[in-house]
């Protein structure tokens, strides 16, 4: 009787825990067919996907580990990322050493960025998610300054073909053909018609091994401690400020280092925009792998880049078949991003509250046996 | 003597914020670097003036929220968003002129109550975290509405696209509405210095009349839940209640906000529009001297003419002082780092 109880509670759990999947799957499976989508196109373009922003959202897994919350402030990498891989395609640096040369040069800038990011979010702790959003606006216009108005007259920009007319700023577009899918094309293979990025996945491969491997260092089990309790840790010896800095240190540099990724992919850079929605849709895809605020595995990461990509790719088609509009499933598809990551909030708070709640009571509970406990002892005096 | 100066002087730098000093003065130098540049002053101190009057509801709408202490309103999108049900439905019942100014805001009102109610109750379950919540409800609404304006059947063909005959436009000009409908009202011209005291007046009489509400028997209890929740809960009050109430008030008043922001622009602005519009609000009162949990009146007046003043000045001084246009940027980086300020100031609000 009683395991039974306690087994439809452990399925209740995880029904609720995997209610956002769930979802997803359910939305995939009725608008796949409506697209009218053929399989093999809706494979390959997952696959391409997978390969562009799972390292990128692989990023987010350090600072919520760290009990930071969902790092808004990724976007600072991937800004770093944009800045090296301008200057490394300035210098006419092609293909794979100028992706490595990029990689390397954004480490610096993102080293910087985190590290900025992470004293302001030691300032606002407790409200880290809001200000690392808009550390965010705040570094994108920092972003615009250099790269809109510094580069080309105080930063040699050589190239005319990435320099705006005026003499001084980037175009819009900067076109990275010559480094275009280089990474994914190194190993070429295609399987049933399926092209895969062999070496993005050994990249995003080595990645996933090295957080498992990082997870279990000191520094690691630190992070975990200080996600868990600051107070508690902070008691234990662990500097947690130094923790917490590190942790958005790493997720920045490895933002920049994805971002590079993304944009190998994509074969250009929208200097000014490229960066804008990445958060956002990184963070979407996480949650919608059924992760939540304070807890993320690489299983979510995965499974969360199959199902929101695939939403991706087909809400569009889908909501134009259904209306005749082909905005609508634009839109749509814009709205979910933000209804996950509103959802996935507020079942945050309110879980934080129920704990809190549950403590507090329990306090009391404890208290008031300490105090039955005295009243008996004097009684028995 | 000098000491004492000195420390004078540094109190009145910790009272007034450092960034707060360094943007009156930015202002101050801009306005002062307008005539050198070739700019007309009288014209560039009523787009100032007329700005302010755009966008002072907007600001003023903060002040409910941050007083129950649930935290600067991010999800003011919401109630632009009743806003603009309120303007395109009081449009498509085919009200012109001034009446249909009023029958918005009439029109708006219940959209707001309803919306903001659902609103409030969500936050009041997830006290401590509203920030970021209300951000995302503010996004998630927005985008929400944008399939909206696709799919409800509007009729009017000022509104809707020529072709399809159906889904409303991205920007519909109020030209024959409620265009400067307030702005025109009793506005004083002197040479190229416009007043437009009709809006002034509005937003006087909406300050006042909040600054009489926090003075009332609830807006007291408002402040007291805001500053600290224990002691009110101990002094009886209904402390969901109060927050419900203010959540209520903002959204009301963002949505008159739009409506008055809407009459001095000519244009109702859909879709992504109101994407983006919480955050000068918010830039505004905490430039005006506000934080995350105190704000008042005054706050909302002095931020507001700062914050439109730099958006407004920047552009021609800058343009013509070096050719170069950095509004953009420099608008970016103030309102936003204005913000970040404020929440990393440790004003703990109370949970």
């Amino acid at each position: 009787m009683n395991t039974n109880a306690k087994k439809r509670e452990k399925a209740g759990a995880f029904l609720r825990q995997s209610s956002v999947p769930i979802m997803f799957v359910i939305i995939c499976a009725v608008c796949i067919p409506i697209s009218g989508l053929s399989p093999s196109y809706l494979i390959n373009e997952i696959v391409t996907r997978m390969g562009r922003n799972v390292f990128l959202i692989l990023s987010l897994l350090i600072p919520i580990m760290a009990g930071m919350g969902l790092n808004f402030g990724m976007t600072l990498g991937a800004m770093a990322g944009e800045i090296a891989l301008i200057l490394v395609s300035d210098w006419q640096i092609v293909g794979i050493p100028g992706m490595v040369l990029a990689m390397i040069f954004s480490v610096p800038f993102s080293i910087l960025l985190g590290w900025f990011c992470g004293k302001i979010l030691n300032m606002a702790r407790g409200r880290e998610m809001i200000t690392s959003y808009i550390i965010s606006y705040f570094i994108n216009g920092v972003y615009q300054l250099v790269v809109l108005y510094l580069m080309g007259s105080v930063i040699p920009i050589r190239h005319g073909s990435i320099k705006l007319p005026r003499g001084y700023g980037i175009r819009n577009t900067v076109s990275l053909l010559n480094m275009r899918q280089k990474l994914d094309n190194l190993i070429p293979l295609t399987i049933a018609g399926v092209k895969i990025p062999v070496m993005t996945f050994i990249v995003i491969g080595v990645l996933c091994l090295v957080i498992i491997w990082f997870r279990r260092t000191k520094l690691g089990q630190d992070m975990r401690a200080v996600g868990q309790d600051m107070q508690v840790a902070r008691d234990a010896g662990i500097n947690v400020e130094r923790t917490r800095i590190i942790s958005i240190i790493i997720s920045t540099v490895l933002a920049g280092i994805g971002m590079v990724i993304y944009l190998q992919n994509m074969g250009n850079i929208a200097t000014y925009s490229s960066h804008s929605q990445i958060g956002m849709f990184c963070i979407a895809a996480l949650l919608v792998g059924g992760a939540s605020v304070d807890k993320a595995s690489i299983g979510n990461v995965f499974l969360g880049v199959i199902l929101f990509h695939t939403m991706f790719i087909v809400a569009p088609k889908a909501g134009a078949a259904i209306t005749g509009d082909s905005m609508i499933g634009e839109y749509f598809r814009v709205f979910v991003s933000y209804a996950v990551i509103t959802v996935a909030l507020v079942m945050y708070e309110t879980q934080k509250r129920k704990r809190k709640s549950l403590e507090g009571q329990k306090l009391a509970q404890a208290q008031k046996g300490e105090q039955n406990k005295g009243q008996k002892e004097e009684n028995e005096a | 003597m000098n000491t004492n100066e000195k420390s004078g002087f540094a109190k009145f730098i910790d009272s007034f914020g450092l960034p707060r000093l360094i943007i009156t003065a930015f202002l101050l130098l801009l306005l002062v670097a307008c005539p050198f540049v070739g700019a007309d002053l009288p014209t560039q101190i009523s787009n100032i003036i007329s700005r302010f009057s755009w966008n002072g509801v907007l600001v003023l709408a903060m002040v409910p929220m941050v007083h129950s202490g649930c935290g600067l309103n991010f999800g003011l999108p919401l109630g632009i968003i009743s806003g603009l049900l309120g303007a395109t439905l009081s449009i498509e019942f085919g009200f012109t002129g001034p009446i249909s100014f009023v029958m918005a805001i009439l029109i708006s009102t219940p959209f707001a109550l309803v919306l903001g109610s659902g609103y409030g109750w969500l936050l009041n379950r997830i006290k401590g975290g509203e920030m970021m919540i209300a951000t995302y409800v503010g996004f998630s609404s927005v985008s929400l509405m944008c399939m909206m304006w696709l799919v409800l059947p509007y009729k009017s063909p000022n509104m809707v696209w020529g072709l399809a005959g159906k889904g409303l436009r991205t920007t519909i000009s109020l030209e024959g509405y409620y265009n400067q409908v307030l702005a025109k009202f009793l506005a004083i011209k002197i040479g190229n210095f416009t007043f437009p005291t009709g809006t002034i007046l509005f937003f006087a009489a909406l300050a006042l009349a909040m600054w009489a509400f926090l003075h009332t028997k609830t807006g007291t209890a408002m402040t007291a839940v805001g500053s600290n929740p224990v002691f009110a809960r101990a002094a009886g009050i209904n402390v969901n209640r109060i927050r419900l109430l203010s959540v209520i008030m903002s959204t009301w008043l963002a949505a008159i906000g739009i409506l008055v922001y809407q009459q001095g622009f000519g244009f109702v602005q859909l879709y992504m529009a109101p994407f983006y519009m919480a955050l000068p609000a918010v830039s505004a009162i905490l430039i005006g001297g506000a934080s995350v949990n105190k704000a008042t009146i005054t706050n909302v007046i002095i931020g507001t003419i700062l914050f439109q003043g730099i958006v407004t000045m920047t552009p021609t001084v800058m343009n013509n002082m070096i050719h170069m246009d950095m509004s953009e940027v420099i608008r970016i980086i103030v309102s936003n780092g204005m913000i970040l300020y404020a929440l990393t100031r440790k004003t703990e609000a109370a949970t």
